[in-house]
């Protein structure tokens, strides 16, 4: 059986690292791992995603429309953009945390409200809060990580060492904050 | 040993194994990142950027025929650039082997057209391989080394962006040390007339062998399942075929695409009752299948455009794609990549916003978004370098109007200045034409993710060299009207384009500011002390919700209209100061870190 695990966001909020932790780990535990990532103008504040697929044999490195197991959104608006590639049956666990696009910061459009009752109608829907959580480590940079653990325990992926992997993938110093932070992920779904 | 890496990562992997010593490219997506990681083994191999991608492979060239192996990498339009030496080339041969690694883009996710580049393999009659993951990336990077010194030939290996920017898991092995082959002199290999004839006849020759490598390589195999339906796919798209089909149909997979195995195509269409070609861009493999004589469903079916990702397999194949869910879409409000706070880019924007009659001539890099919402500030953008050239030939007709006063501004970065952007320009400066060419010198590429270039004095591999200085080289060119500015000094930006408009003579305008998001060198933190360290912020007493400086575009600044006041986010603001420029009520301050 292959899952597929969609992360979006918006860049420059660390959707690849966590992506590239998360496909890391699953390749240790002995699946086929296979991601897909549009690079380019991302950096400019567009909106990004990372498609994780795994099982015994991947074949396409691609999520398809309805194709999708899970969807974890780093930033609320981008859960609804995104949603169209989820499966039905699939859930979403999504940041409650609001990113400003050009034409809303330029007072053209205002922020939509009612994203979480939308979700919430159509799918099992998780809201975190992980930029206050972040907070309460202590460094804002690690939200991505924080969703990266509550990923993890959403698809039941706890067994996998990820203390390893985060040693072997980050510098000494934020070793300790890292692993903090997947343990509070963890503790919020 | 087992890593997870994306194909552009394998492919640099590839090369390191196969002995490679000598790599060069200019960056663009989706392939940049091949010879940045290549760049990665320092103690094998010698990357180094070229100022475009003729450059890049004529180094390339220069050094398979002294005898190390080598490649070239650049995405799908840069071959273009490059294909006046690729063409001759084939006719001279290797002696180390040689690669070229296209990177196409069906989909054009960061480009400006879609074109195929296998038709490069055919034209240029070099033979050609389609990796359709990391692995097979890797392995047959190196199984293109063998084939360029066996066959004596450069070998295209293409791949697309679906290859080259996803992650799947690759054996990895040891470097083979391919060492350096002798040097000998051979007359044979000079491509003037009086040899090209026989060298013409060895191209032919190679093709026939090349042809039998193909009917017998196991890059080109065939999987048998039901006969109902065969599909022919190469690359990215033989997996997505496998996503939708599995095991229920029959499949060749192509490998190895020029030239095709006539006999492996013949023998599968022959078996199956109706062949599928799921292939991106062009009907590359169709047409060839047609020529042999069979009926197949191809770009006839499938669409033209665009990636052949599952989903439109699907849709196409059963009319419909995986079920999702419906919902109410009017709550997404787009997201559209902006310039960064602090983009130095932005001034020039803002001022050349406020001139009128004017024609923007654009170009490739980050100012290519001056074209969108707020500034709408670019008329056309064609290729590299091609801004000054075409702001020139435009200017040239515009002045063929009687009374006319349309006045072209050209605009162009510093990678892409010193990628074509020089031979533009001693076009307009020859031909003297009174167009405003603007040099928007940020230290650094990019749009790509911070590339070296000449104009930045390191190199690929962090060593230091020489910094071209462009305006010492604009002027050594022969312009006599440089002037060099701070573009976020909005004074000096409006009084440059009003002395550039007063001139009935080409004019250079070079900006000097580093890209905010430039990791600083040591000279840059000399030359432009304190930047980037300090923040503005607006007084909402004084604000008068003018909205002047929302017009910036400055993702940094918000506009309440509750309050009817503009707001500064201190975390992105690096205290670039246009927007306090703009405002007119002085309600913008600075605060010092």
């Amino acid at each position: 059986m292959i899952k597929s695990i969609l992360l979006v966001g918006v860049g420059g909020q660390g959707t690849i690292l966590a992506s590239k932790l998360l496909t890391t780990g699953l390749m240790e535990a002995g699946y086929d791992v296979k991601m897909s990532e549009i690079h380019g103008m991302s950096q400019r504040g567009g909106s990004v995603s990372s498609q994780v697929r795994y099982g015994k044999i991947v074949e396409s490195p691609v999520i398809e429309l309805g194709g999708a197991d899970i969807l974890i959104s780093f930033e609320k608006m981008e859960a609804l953009r995104w949603l169209k590639y989820l499966k039905p049956s699939g859930r979403a666990i999504v940041n409650d945390f609001e990113i400003q696009s050009a034409p809303i910061l330029s007072g053209k459009f205002d922020y939509p409200e009612g994203i979480v009752e939308e979700l919430s109608n159509k799918i099992p829907t998780i809201m975190v809060n992980a930029a206050e959580q972040a907070e309460k480590i202590g460094n804002m940079k690690v939200m991505n990580i924080i969703l990266l653990g509550a990923t993890i325990k959403a698809m039941g992926l706890q067994d996998i060492n990820w203390e390893k992997i985060i040693r072997d993938s980050v510098k000494e110093n934020f070793v300790h904050i890292n692993l903090k932070a997947i343990e509070v992920g963890m503790s919020l779904v | 040993m087992k890593k997870l890496l994306t194909g552009n990562e394998a492919i640099a992997r590839g090369a390191w194994e196969a002995g490679v010593k000598y790599a060069s490219a200019y960056p663009g997506t989706p392939s940049t990142e091949i010879l940045e990681n290549t760049a990665l083994y320092k103690e094998d191999i010698l990357a180094e950027w070229a100022p475009n991608e003729k450059v890049a492979i004529e180094a390339v060239i220069g050094a398979s025929l002294a005898g190390v192996r080598t490649f070239a990498a650049m995405k799908h339009v840069g071959v273009n650039v490059a294909a006046d030496p690729l063409f001759t080339f084939s006719y001279i041969g290797v002696n180390g082997g040689m690669v070229l690694i296209s990177a196409d883009e069906p989909g054009y996710h960061s480009s400006q057209n879609e074109q195929d580049n296998r038709n490069y393999a055919k034209f240029s009659k070099i033979p050609m391989f389609e990796p359709s993951d990391s692995q097979e990336s890797k392995d047959m990077m190196k199984q293109a080394f063998r084939i360029s010194e066996a066959y004596n030939t450069p070998v295209l290996l293409r791949m697309t962006t679906r290859v080259c920017h996803s992650k799947s898991i690759v054996e990895c092995s040891e470097r083979e040390e391919a060492g350096i082959k002798e040097y000998k002199k051979n007359p044979e290999i000079y491509a003037v007339p009086s040899r090209v004839g026989a060298m013409r006849v060895k191209v032919e020759e190679r093709l026939i062998k090349l042809k039998e490598f193909s009917e017998t390589t196991d890059l080109n195999y065939i999987e048998w399942n039901d006969t109902s339906v065969g599909v022919i796919a190469s690359g990215a798209c033989y997996r997505f075929a496998r996503e939708v089909f599995g095991d229920n149909v029959s499949y060749l997979k192509l490998g190895f695409t020029n030239p095709l195995p006539n006999n492996k195509i013949s023998e599968f269409c022959s078996k199956v009752r109706k062949v599928y070609i799921i292939e991106e861009n062009d009907p590359y493999i169709e047409e060839h299948v047609r020529i042999l004589g069979f009926d197949c469903l191809g770009k006839n079916f499938f669409p033209y455009t665009g990636e052949m990702t599952p989903d439109v397999i699907r849709k196409t194949v059963y009319g419909q794609t995986n079920e999702t869910i419906d919902y109410d879409n009017s709550k997404v409000v787009p997201r559209p990549p902006t310039l960064c706070a602090g983009c130095p880019h932005r001034g020039i924007f803002v001022e050349l916003g406020k001139k009128k009659n004017v024609v923007i001539s654009g170009d490739i890099g980050c100012y290519g978004l001056g074209h969108a919402e707020p500034y709408n500030i670019g008329d056309w953008c064609v290729c590299m370098g091609a801004s000054f050239s075409a702001g020139h030939g435009a200017q040239q007709a515009f002045n063929m109007k009687k009374d006319s006063n349309t006045r072209v501004v050209s605009m162009l970065g510093d990678s892409t200045f010193f990628h074509t952007g020089i031979n533009s320009l001693l076009h307009v400066l020859y031909n003297g034409s009174n167009t405003i060419n603007v040099i928007l010198d940020n230290r650094i590429t990019g749009m790509t993710g911070h590339q070296e270039n000449p104009g930045t004095g390191y190199t690929l591999q962090g060593k230091k060299t020489k910094e071209v200085d462009i305006e010492r080289l604009v002027r050594g060119m022969g312009v006599d009207n440089v002037v060099v500015i701070n573009p976020n000094d909005l004074t000096a930006v409006k009084n440059a384009f009003d002395w550039a408009f007063s001139l009935d003579e080409p004019s250079v305008i070079i900006t000097r500011w580093p890209c905010v998001l430039k990791k600083l060198s040591t000279e840059d933190n000399e030359e432009f002390r304190g930047v980037f360290k300090s923040k503005c912020r607006i007084d909402h007493e004084k604000c008068i919700g003018c909205r002047a400086c929302i017009r910036t575009g400055c993702p940094a600044i918000s506009f309440d209209k509750a309050i009817k006041k503009s707001s500064i986010n201190p975390d992105p603001c690096v205290g670039c100061e246009v927007c306090l420029q703009v405002c007119p009520v002085k309600a913008i301050g600075k605060v010092e870190a």
